[in-house]
């Protein structure tokens, strides 16, 4: 069958086997190259090639421990399940990606980040191990004070060390699902970037950045800072129930849009739009979590709407040295090529130590492009602007960087290239990314 | 007090996403299946999920002789039962070999029929009770392909007919569900038509919801009724020369 990503871009025929015991599970790494799959979300070819395992079946959850929060699952459960069955009881995800449709798996092996990466650090941070079948079927317990190597390796690893059978992570305790949201209005990319410096201490912070702007409105922003609400911050309407979910999931996206329905006009009006409504409700309010955490979710299917030949995200980091110089420009580029993206995400990262994992402290940038060909002539340019000022990408969105490209801006890939060789996890595990880019 | 739900054949697919819609809504649980080692993992995560009671028990349909013992074994007597074994057995292999095929028949028809039976007794008794036993389209009319398969449940689908029938008037209610094709382990590598073929988790809800309205037969995907019927209506002169 056809295996995509999120992105529907690209697209590889291949087998999904879908396991549900550890013995099935070692029988199909025996039988040939395999890539674990979870929930499909990573944008590009990481979850795609010959042969998909897919961890929907393996979504037990298996212990508990209300004294430190620590949830043991299997890696095929989702973000989705976890928040269901326990922001109820108090506890929410330590770190959590912009969408709750992601499996404990792919979070691990993308090491996923949130509005948090600058408090709080990444998913990472709070998994106290995980149990990984390797190419010889063997499964082994990883922590950072037991096969330490391979649980670095396996954070942002893109599923290439083996498969994660299951997981144990912390959650962390709220008072509500309630979120006290300060939002900023700043008029261009130097103001939002003062915005960021100047609330580093919120916990959660990101923008919504206009890449169709131009001139000194370009990079204008609306940065969002949050905070969990406590009790005594709510009303007391809403104090007697303070998990109480709110938002429902709309209708899907019912067919792929016409990709004329995306053009810089629209593109245009819809940022015009969106910027003078979030510049007018400027200031702080309470804000649930589903619409704080994971607008995009209330929009099922929506990466239809960029049509049938699908769409791309451009994510890279930028150091703090050089962030205003190498996201000015790359917003130049943007608007000079007359592409833009609907959903344009700006974020300070804090610091970030680790073998492979994406986040480094600086600015990330995320925007989303349709397939066409001045997106594919214009991207090239923003990987050039990007590696000339020392930052890199993130594989969990990328689906065509060449593997020239990672080479310069992320060595650390070749070391765990020379790794996979040595210890035949090469043979065992490629996906559709790994063999375009070498790892 | 919750009420309990008995799940027969706990490990299949759609049983388990029975258990979850049904935990959800509030019931405790007992989890029957051949290996209860394969439920630990299962009972562990309904009861962290939606804190309920998961009990395991051991029950294979083929062993008639223990079915007293199993139901002995129960403590409770539960408010509803969902039988969900079943086995399609290779045709091929139950056209050439009987014993193959009696296992299909025993498995789909005998052993189903005499456990919710003796169900049926303990309910009645009770004066309250559901039962929901999952039969097959594939009842509806023997075809070629799989009426070993088929006989059984059409055996099964009667059986079912008969008790809620009986029962009508006793406070039980017995409710038939023909899912169609479901993606489950059973039809895992088949080419199934995605428009015809349900996901586990919808067949768990349209299960829920007919079991609150009474309902008598469900076909989980309404386009099956349509399609059954017309292959029911077939004249058999010109049905015995079709492939379907
Ligand atoms: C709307 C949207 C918003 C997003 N926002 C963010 C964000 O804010 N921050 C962020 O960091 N990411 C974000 N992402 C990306 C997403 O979090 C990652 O791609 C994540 O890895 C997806 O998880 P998945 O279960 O869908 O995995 P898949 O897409 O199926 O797989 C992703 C990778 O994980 C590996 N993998 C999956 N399961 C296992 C397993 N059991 N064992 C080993 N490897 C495994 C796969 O091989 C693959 O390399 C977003 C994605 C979407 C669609
Ligand atoms: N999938 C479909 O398209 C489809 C369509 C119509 C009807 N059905 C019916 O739906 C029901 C559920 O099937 P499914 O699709 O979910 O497939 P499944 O996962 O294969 O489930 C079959 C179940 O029957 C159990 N079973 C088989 N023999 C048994 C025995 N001797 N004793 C006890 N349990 C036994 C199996 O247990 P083990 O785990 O121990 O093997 C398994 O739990 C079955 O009755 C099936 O006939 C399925």
């Amino acid at each position: 069958m056809q295996l995509m990503g999120w992105g529907r871009f690209p697209r590889t025929e291949g087998q999904v086997s879908t396991p549900r015991t550890e013995a099935e599970i070692a029988a199909l790494i025996a039988g040939g190259p395999l890539i674990a799959r979870g929930m499909g979300r990573a944008y590009g070819d990481a979850a795609i090639g010959a042969h998909a395992l897919s961890t929907a079946r393996m979504n037990h959850m298996l212990d508990f421990d209300p004294e430190t929060g620590q949830l043991v699952a299997e890696a095929g459960v989702t973000l989705k399940d976890i928040i269901a069955a326990f922001l109820p009881r108090g506890w929410f995800l330590s770190v959590t990606p912009g969408t709750q449709f992601v499996s404990l798996g792919g979070a691990i092996a993308s090491d996923v980040h949130g509005k948090n990466h600058h408090t709080e650090g990444s998913f990472g941070t709070f998994v106290d191990w995980f149990d990984l079948m390797g190419a010889d079927g063997i499964v082994r317990r990883c922590a950072r004070d037991r096969n330490a190597d391979l649980f670095h390796w396996t954070l942002g690893g893109m599923g290439l060390t083996g498969v994660i059978l299951r997981a144990a992570i912390r959650l962390k305790k709220v008072q509500s699902g309630w979120i006290r949201q300060t939002s900023i209005a700043a008029p261009n990319l130097q103001a939002a970037l003062d915005a960021f410096e100047a609330t580093y201490s919120a916990t959660y912070s990101m923008a919504w950045i206009d890449c169709a702007a131009t001139g000194d409105r370009m990079g204008r922003s609306l940065v969002m800072n949050g905070e969990h609400a406590t009790l005594d911050q709510l009303p007391p309407a809403k104090r007697a129930n303070p998990f109480a979910a709110r938002g429902h999931l709309s209708p899907r996206v019912p067919v792929d849009f016409p990709g004329i329905a995306l053009n810089r006009w629209s593109i245009r009006a819809f940022n015009e739009l969106y910027y003078h409504k979030g510049r007018l409700s400027t200031g702080t309010g309470l804000i649930g979590w589903e619409p704080f955490f994971y607008p995009l979710d209330a929009i099922r299917d929506w990466n239809r709407i960029y049509g049938r030949r699908g769409f791309m995200q451009f994510q890279c980091v930028v150091p703090l040295e050089t962030k205003a110089e190498g996201l000015t420009q790359i917003l130049r580029a943007i608007s000079a090529s007359g592409s833009g993206s609907f959903l344009a995400v700006l974020k300070r990262f804090g610091p970030q130590e680790s073998r492979l994992s994406f986040p480094m402290e600086g600015y990330t940038l995320a925007l989303d492009f349709p397939v066409n060909t001045r997106s594919l002539a214009l991207m090239p340019m923003l990987d050039a602007i990007t590696a000339g000022h020392g930052g890199r990408f993130y594989l969990a969105k990328d689906s065509r960087i060449s593997a020239e490209t990672l080479r310069r801006t992320d060595p650390r890939w070749a070391e765990f290239a020379r790794m996979r060789q040595d210890t035949g996890l090469k043979a065992a595990f490629t996906s559709a990314q790994s063999e375009r880019l070498g790892t | 007090m919750k009420p309990t739900l008995l799940i027969l054949g706990a490990t299949s697919d759609m049983a388990q996403a029975c258990a979850q819609k049904y935990a959800a809504e509030g019931y405790d649980l007992q989890l029957a299946a051949r290996d209860p080692e394969a439920l630990a993992a299962e009972a562990q995560d309904l009861r962290l999920r939606h804190r309920v009671e998961v009990s395991t028990h051991t029950f294979d349909v083929l062993d008639t002789a223990g079915f007293a013992a199993f139901l002995e074994a129960l403590h409770v007597l539960p408010d509803t039962v969902l039988c969900a074994v079943g086995f399609m057995g290779d045709q091929p292999a139950s056209q050439a070999n009987p014993e193959a095929a009696a296992v299909v028949m025993r498995s789909n028809y005998e052993g189903p029929a005499l456990i919710l039976g003796a169900l049926a007794e303990r309910m009645e008794a009770r004066g309250h009770g559901t039962i929901i036993g999952i039969s097959s389209v594939a009842g509806d009319r023997g075809r070629a392909s799989n009426y070993v398969y088929g006989s059984a449940k059409a055996g099964f689908t009667a059986f079912l007919s008969g008790l809620r029938n009986r029962l009508a008037k006793k406070g039980v209610h017995v409710m038939t569900v023909k899912p169609g094709f479901v993606a489950t382990r059973m039809t895992e590598g088949l080419p199934l038509n995605p428009r015809l073929t349900a996901q586990p988790a919808e067949v768990a809800t349209a299960i829920w919801n007919a079991q609150k309205h009474h309902r008598n037969t469900l076909y989980v995907k309404p386009i099956w009724l349509a399609v059954m019927t017309v292959i029911r209506l077939l004249p058999e002169a010109l049905f015995k020369r079709t492939s379907l």
